[in-house]
């Protein structure tokens, strides 16, 4: 892996990274997903924000082949992923820190990173756990702790950090501020930068619509599973609609 | 990798690793204590029911850990897990049989090198061929109902039990089949002064005892181990991080189904005869010996195993084998009273 790629310049030659082509995704009998259509180029961050049920973790999950759209198509580096299982996905380069960080509370920190590694060869993740640990020095300190026993904000960490083990092109976050003190947002929000600045692709889902703004290049805004305004961060955020709905203004 | 603490198995994190080691050893110790001093059993036969209960709790361990695994990842209680153990039994007899009748061989064989050379021959041909069988049972019966309501694959194990245990029926009758005993017990024995202990029960323990080592080892240490265990906690995060749930559910029924059909084997060394409702009887009480150590839990399952073992004997030795059953589950009746999720269960299921 490079060491830093250039933010934010995606190859000429190809498509976008990651394209959701009018996207329907059921839950059950619910129509989660209502046509949704998103690019993510390389090296971007991309945020997707929105209100509670508005399909932003659908989205990820329709992503990540937790979920498979009924119609429509999702293509990672040009190939078409709508049907491989969330399993394959991790080894095309798509990583995914779910929401509620879901992280294994009866396994130690070090083996929940080695999980991360799953699909990798055990003797070369060496380098990986280093890196993650430069980025999370909290989770050097508690690396034989089970990670249950972790604090929220930690856990946050872990859950990203783990993620980040396969070493995926694509980074999915879901709600990765959710629940953590003012300061560890700002933390974790300065660690998002960072990772894409090493090179890796994030598509951020965020109810924290100011820190997702400042931190994304683009953005798209999700309601009842339609995207209904889509720009750079900067447009987005000074739309006066989004204003109004996400960033508290009136 | 840098040098980092290789990590403590799951039970130890919370009591020293010391901590069951010297119980157990505490509490068989007290049980000696117990038959010779307040019940008054002669020291010879106190011995010797010490070395049964640890062979024939060994045998319940190795089959609870089936039961304990599965639930543990599928949250199914396998009810044809006794009857696997059944077949293991069976297939270790017809196989000791052929090869005794083909070499003119006689039980018992006193001849050590060829004895353990035929018990191995027996464990590599049993273990695998139980575990595949097993597979075959959550691939055929299970897999299909695996987003169905719970009872739906519930009633379907109570459903592959009575067809294992008819098969068996058809095949080799209603009676006790007598297995080849190949194991020298009257005559190889331990003695210490006036008293013997047959080898036997320390080899069935110490084969027991070895296998469960290797079983902890593997979830514990290795990376399919701990892809078990993230299974086990969280499915769906498992499979972000790249885990095939059918792969992995697949090799927890093979490991299930290998120590159901190790235990078959060593049944047979132990007992001479297999039936076709072994299943039913030993098969309850191994999974009694799960849920009184805490279903989902390895360790638990290793100890309930050996509590129930002991109960048995116990009541055995006081002369009132009837009483057996009844003795086992109202310690287990009692322990569920005081902790609803067994010795080593998780009290609540947990989540971050």
């Amino acid at each position: 892996m490079t060491a830093t790629a250039p933010v934010a310049t995606a190859p000429a030659t190809r498509g976008p990274m990651l394209m959701l082509d009018d996207v329907h995704t059921y839950y059950g009998h619910i129509h989660a997903l209502q046509g949704v259509s998103i690019e993510v180029e390389q090296g971007e961050v991309v945020t997707l924000i929105g209100a509670n049920g508005a399909g932003k973790t659908t989205t990820l999950k329709t992503i990540s082949g937790l979920l498979h759209p009924r119609e429509g198509r999702v293509l990672f580096e040009g190939s078409d992923i709508s049907r491989t299982a969330a399993h394959h996905l991790v080894r095309t380069g798509i990583g995914h820190a779910p929401e509620g960080r879901r992280i294994f509370s009866r396994l130690s920190v070090e083996e929940n990173l080695q999980m991360g590694a799953f699909t990798r060869n055990q003797k070369e993740i060496g380098p990986e756990l280093e890196r993650v640990m430069t980025l999370f020095p909290r989770l050097r300190e508690r690396v034989n702790q089970q990670g249950g026993t972790l604090s929220g904000g930690e856990q946050q960490m872990l859950a990203i950090a783990r993620a980040l083990m396969s070493r995926p092109r694509l980074l999915l976050l879901d709600e990765p501020s959710l629940g953590l003190s003012p300061i560890l947002v700002q933390q974790i929000f300065s660690i998002i930068r960072e990772i894409n600045e090493q090179g890796t692709t994030i598509l951020l889902v965020e109810q924290n619509a100011q820190q997702a703004l400042n931190v994304a290049h683009r953005a798209y805004v999700l309601q009842t599973g339609h995207v209904v305004l889509a720009g750079s961060a900067a447009d987005v955020a000074s739309n006066e609609s989004v204003r109004k709905a996400y960033l508290g203004e009136d | 990798m840098t040098a980092i603490a290789t990590p403590a198995s799951p039970a130890s994190r919370r009591r020293p690793a010391w901590f069951l080691p010297v119980v157990s050893l505490g509490g068989v110790a007290a049980y000696y204590l117990l038959l010779r001093f307040v019940f008054g059993i002669g020291e010879g036969t106190a011995l010797q029911q010490v070395a049964n209960a640890l062979s024939t709790g060994a045998i319940y361990a190795l089959v609870a850990l089936g039961y304990t695994m599965v639930y543990g990842i599928i949250e199914l209680i396998n009810f044809a897990h006794g009857d696997v153990f059944m077949v293991g039994a069976f297939v270790s007899l017809f196989f000791l049989v052929q090869v005794l009748g083909n070499t003119g061989l006689t039980a018992p064989i006193t001849n050590l090198p060829v004895l353990l050379l035929l018990i191995g021959a027996a464990l590599l041909v049993t273990m695998p061929l139980i575990g595949l069988l097993n597979v075959g049972i959550e691939r055929f019966f299970y897999r299909p109902l695996r987003n169905a309501p719970r009872l739906a694959p519930l009633i379907t194990a109570i459903g592959v039990s009575f067809i294992l245990q008819n098969i068996a029926l058809v095949i080799a009758g209603s009676g006790d089949e007598s297995s080849p005993q190949i194991f020298p017990i009257r005559d190889w024995r331990l003695s210490i002064g006036e008293i013997t202990i047959p080898y036997l029960s320390l080899f069935v323990f110490a084969l027991a005892m070895v296998l469960m080592v290797l079983l902890q080892t593997f979830v514990g240490r290795t990376r399919l181990g701990r892809a078990m265990r993230s299974t086990a906690q969280d499915r769906e995060a498992a499979a972000l991080m790249g885990v095939d749930l059918n792969q992995t559910i697949a090799l927890t029924f093979l490991l299930g189904g290998a120590l159901a059909g190790a235990a078959g084997v060593v049944w047979g060394l132990t007992y001479g005869y297999v039936r076709s409702d072994l299943g039913f009887n030993a098969g309850l009480k191994a999974f009694t010996s799960a849920v009184l150590g805490g279903i989902g839990n390895i360790t638990g399952a290793v100890l309930g195993g050996f509590i129930i073992g002991f109960v048995e004997v116990f009541a055995t030795t006081l002369g009132q084998t009837r009483w057996s059953q009844f003795v086992v589950f109202v310690v287990l009746a009692l322990v569920l009273v005081f902790r609803p999720a067994g010795i080593l269960g998780q009290q609540v299921g947990e989540r971050a």
